[in-house]
């Protein structure tokens, strides 16, 4: 093509003739691309997978490679190959709390000032709420949200009605540690609730900092000074720890939502408190004991009503894609209406993406598949508020995070002293002084506090 | 790289002379050099220009050069020294019990009995399972108090049932990786019983030495070099043992069970503090030499022809 632009002026009309068939040939053969898309190894991601062909058919020139990686090592290979502009991905899939991080730093296209504007058909209004916000920096989307979650209380009706005991929808964390003393069966090797206590911050931490904040706590004030000491959280963390050392599963220190998921679906607890997309997979894997007797209330409350957490996976575009357009055509493709229609037809009404759209939890086939936790799932996301998770006010925003890059840091180290608390190789005071002494320091050596 | 010792006279010449005839010698080893030097001491060299940067791949800050500002930090790194003592600690416990339950085994299977190559291919199986797939089942089905044969077992006999992942979580570690690396001390000590000479076993016999004694003044020396070899290799694997903890404890309770590796991870893939995970790797590093080296010294006496006495 340079060729011909080099070409003297009086080559005539022949050349541009040719010039011109060059450029539209261009064109269209731009739409030919290869998209190269980072995702999570999960059974809705795999389900997407699987139903590519749809997308083909919609627009021929446009391939799909995908990497699909776990979880936990999608966060770091996709943060090198953004931080260090590589440019391997077209498309990421990114957690809510990367999303605006990244925003801030010009890592990922900004969705609503290129994309969404000009896309009617994918319906942004229909999103939830909360969800849009939690994928949004400074107002503006720069994720779309594949699905999302909040967190509730799973638990035992038989065992509850055999104590005479009645779960009400919303239940208080008084109510709950009452009940958890009741139904705790330390003979029958049967625990009265089940809480994460691994370390991670994306582990304990979570569960407990919505116990944090209904408690009317908060890990900062507006100054960034470090709360977790102040009385109400304290009061949180303690209890916290107390139920699960009294009334919780043994060797709590050890056990995530994976081992939460195990002991509930067991038999071997007869409450957990969890991410609401657990919902499914619990009623899949339950034993004969326990299959007919799950019941969903909403996250125990303390002060401030609506107290579960908020989580989405979303699908951003980094700054690097060469292919950007293209890019925008598979995700607002795969965050669809049209799309949650035909992974329901397709693979089943069980496996939609949940949490993402209103209209979802509309179509009738869904509210079938999902009567018995669909309504609470949604009720639970759209009380979560990211943008005011505490009582008092904060400078940060998240849930059951705190959204800025030296989070993880803190969590991880506050999450270690908690399980110390938990394993009871120190108290709760302790490892919250701890914890405090290491967050002060973190955040003046990252220029927060002066 | 020893030279051929040049004869006395024109000495300069021969040394170049000699100099170009080694390396036109070596000459075909050097593409396999460049592969090796490319894919271990490149990187190692790259670590420790990282080490010196202050590079956090989620700060706001562009990275800059802070020299050795990350090793002043790692020796003033409460957990860092924990994690020093921790290795330490899980590492010595895994080579010792390994040994002393490998030698046992060892010794039980080095005697005739009916069903001898089944006892033994099981005594050696733990060892060729994977580390991640052993830890999960540890986890629950041997730790935990609710699942664990374990549980099961201290409540029968009336100790009831242990929460060993909060109450004793560095055994809970060793006793997992115990587990793994004994059935591999037990395949070389048992290599190096079955090359005890029999009939200095009978001479000690005819002259009427007990069983105990004999193993204790003959079979103890003769197995030393083996033992050696067993608690390198262990000691080898073992300093970096990461899967085992990463499934069973994530590192805690506060930090109970974080050893180098798994601190060094924390740092990198977590924190995403490039520059402390790099300068915390080159200390592992050292420190992991300065451990090896001695114990590659001893042990190197075996190859020697004849061995040792």
């Amino acid at each position: 093509m340079s060729m011909t632009v080099r070409r003297p002026a009086l080559a005539g009309a022949v050349v541009s003739a040719l010039a011109i068939e060059l450029f539209s040939f261009n064109a269209a053969k731009a739409e030919d691309v290869t998209l190269t898309v980072a995702l999570a190894a999960n059974p809705q991601m795999e389900t997407a997978a699987k139903l590519i062909d749809n997308f083909y058919a919609k627009y021929p020139g446009i391939k799909v490679k995908f990497q699909t990686l776990p979880e936990n090592q999608l966060r770091p290979t996709v943060l090198k190959d953004v931080a260090t502009k590589s440019g391997q991905f077209d498309v990421v899939m990114i957690g809510a709390y990367e999303v605006p991080l990244w925003a801030e730093k010009g890592w990922i296209v900004d969705l609503s000032k290129q994309y969404v504007g000009s896309s009617p058909d994918w319906q942004v209004d229909d999103l939830i709420t909360p969800i849009r916000n939690l994928v949004s920096y400074k107002g503006d989307m720069y994720a779309t949200p594949f699905y999302g979650s909040s967190s509730f209380m799973f638990y035992r009706k038989d065992l509850f009605d055999k104590a005479g005991l009645k779960m009400p929808e919303q239940p208080t964390w008084d109510q709950i540690a009452d009940f958890a003393a009741k139904l705790d069966d330390k003979a029958n090797n049967q625990s009265g609730i089940c809480l994460r206590g691994i370390p991670g911050w994306g582990q304990s931490l979570a569960p407990l900092t919505t116990v944090i904040n209904t408690y009317g706590g908060r890990w900062f004030d507006e100054n960034w000074a470090p709360q977790l000491s102040s009385p109400k959280s304290r009061e949180a963390i303690n209890f916290y720890v107390n139920l699960l050392k009294t009334h919780g599963q043994p060797d709590a220190a050890k056990d995530g939502w994976q081992e939460c998921l195990q002991l509930f679906t067991q038999g071997k607890t007869a409450m957990w408190y969890d991410d609401t997309v657990f919902a499914g997979p619990v009623l899949d894997q339950a034993s004969e004991a326990v299959k007919g007797n799950v019941g969903f209330a909403l996250a125990p409350i303390k002060e401030k009503p609506g107290s579960g957490w908020l989580w989405a996976w979303g699908l951003s575009i980094p700054e690097t894609s060469k292919n950007p357009d293209a890019a925008w055509k598979l995700i607002s493709w795969l965050t669809s209406q049209d799309y949650i229609k035909l992974a329901g037809e397709k693979a089943g009404w069980g496996t939609v993406p949940p949490g993402s759209r209103k209209s979802t939890y509309q179509l009738p086939e869904y509210q079938k598949a999902t009567a018995d936790y669909a309504d609470l799932t949604l009720k639970s996301i759209s009380a979560a508020d990211p943008l005011k998770p505490t009582v008092d006010p904060v400078p940060y925003t998240g849930v059951q995070y705190v959204d800025i890059p030296e989070f993880e840091q803190i969590g991880d180290f506050t999450s270690q002293q908690l399980a110390g608390a938990i394993s009871g190789q120190m108290s709760a005071d302790d490892a919250i002084a701890a914890s405090e002494t290491k967050i002060k320091e973190i955040m003046s050596d990252a220029g927060y506090i002066k | 790289m020893a030279l051929p010792a040049a004869p006395q006279g024109s000495r300069r010449a021969l040394d170049v002379n000699s100099l170009a005839k080694g390396w036109w010698k070596r000459l075909p080893l050097v593409p396999a050099m460049a592969v090796v030097l490319v894919v271990t001491q490149l990187p190692f060299v790259i670590t420790l220009y990282y080490s010196m940067q202050r590079w956090n791949l989620v700060s706001t800050s562009a990275p800059r050069f802070v020299w050795f500002r990350n090793f002043v930090g790692a020796l003033h790194d409460e957990i860092f020294l924990k994690a020093v003592v921790n290795t330490a600690v899980i590492t010595a416990a895994i080579v010792f019990a390994s040994i002393v339950i490998g030698g046992l085994l060892a010794a039980g299977l080095n005697r005739e009995f009916r069903g001898r190559m089944i006892a033994r291919t099981l005594a050696i199986t733990p060892f060729f399972v994977m580390p991640v797939a052993a830890a999960l089942f540890w986890k629950t089905g041997v730790y935990d108090p609710s699942f664990g044969i374990l549980g099961w077992v201290t409540s029968e006999i009336g100790v009831g049932r242990l929460n060993w992942a909060s109450q004793y979580p560095k055994l809970t570690i060793i006793i997992l990786s115990t587990w793994q690396w004994s059935a591999f001390a037990l395949l070389i000590l048992l290599a190096g019983m079955q090359s005890f000479p029999t009939e200095v076993g009978e001479a000690a016999a005819i002259d009427g030495a007990g069983r105990l004694y004999a193993f204790r003044r003959l079979m103890l020396p003769h197995l030393r070099p083996f033992m050696e070899l067993t608690a390198l290799l262990i000691a080898m694997y073992v300093l970096d043992t990461f899967a085992a903890i990463t499934i069973l404890t994530n590192g805690g309770p506060a930090y109970a069970t974080t050893n180098l590796s798994y601190y060094v991870y924390l740092e990198a893939f977590s924190a995403f503090d490039l520059g402390k995970a790099s300068a915390f790797g080159v200390i592992a590093l050292v420190l992991a030499i300065a451990l090896t080296v001695p114990m590659l010294r001893i042990v190197s006496g075996i190859f020697k022809e004849g061995g040792r006495a």
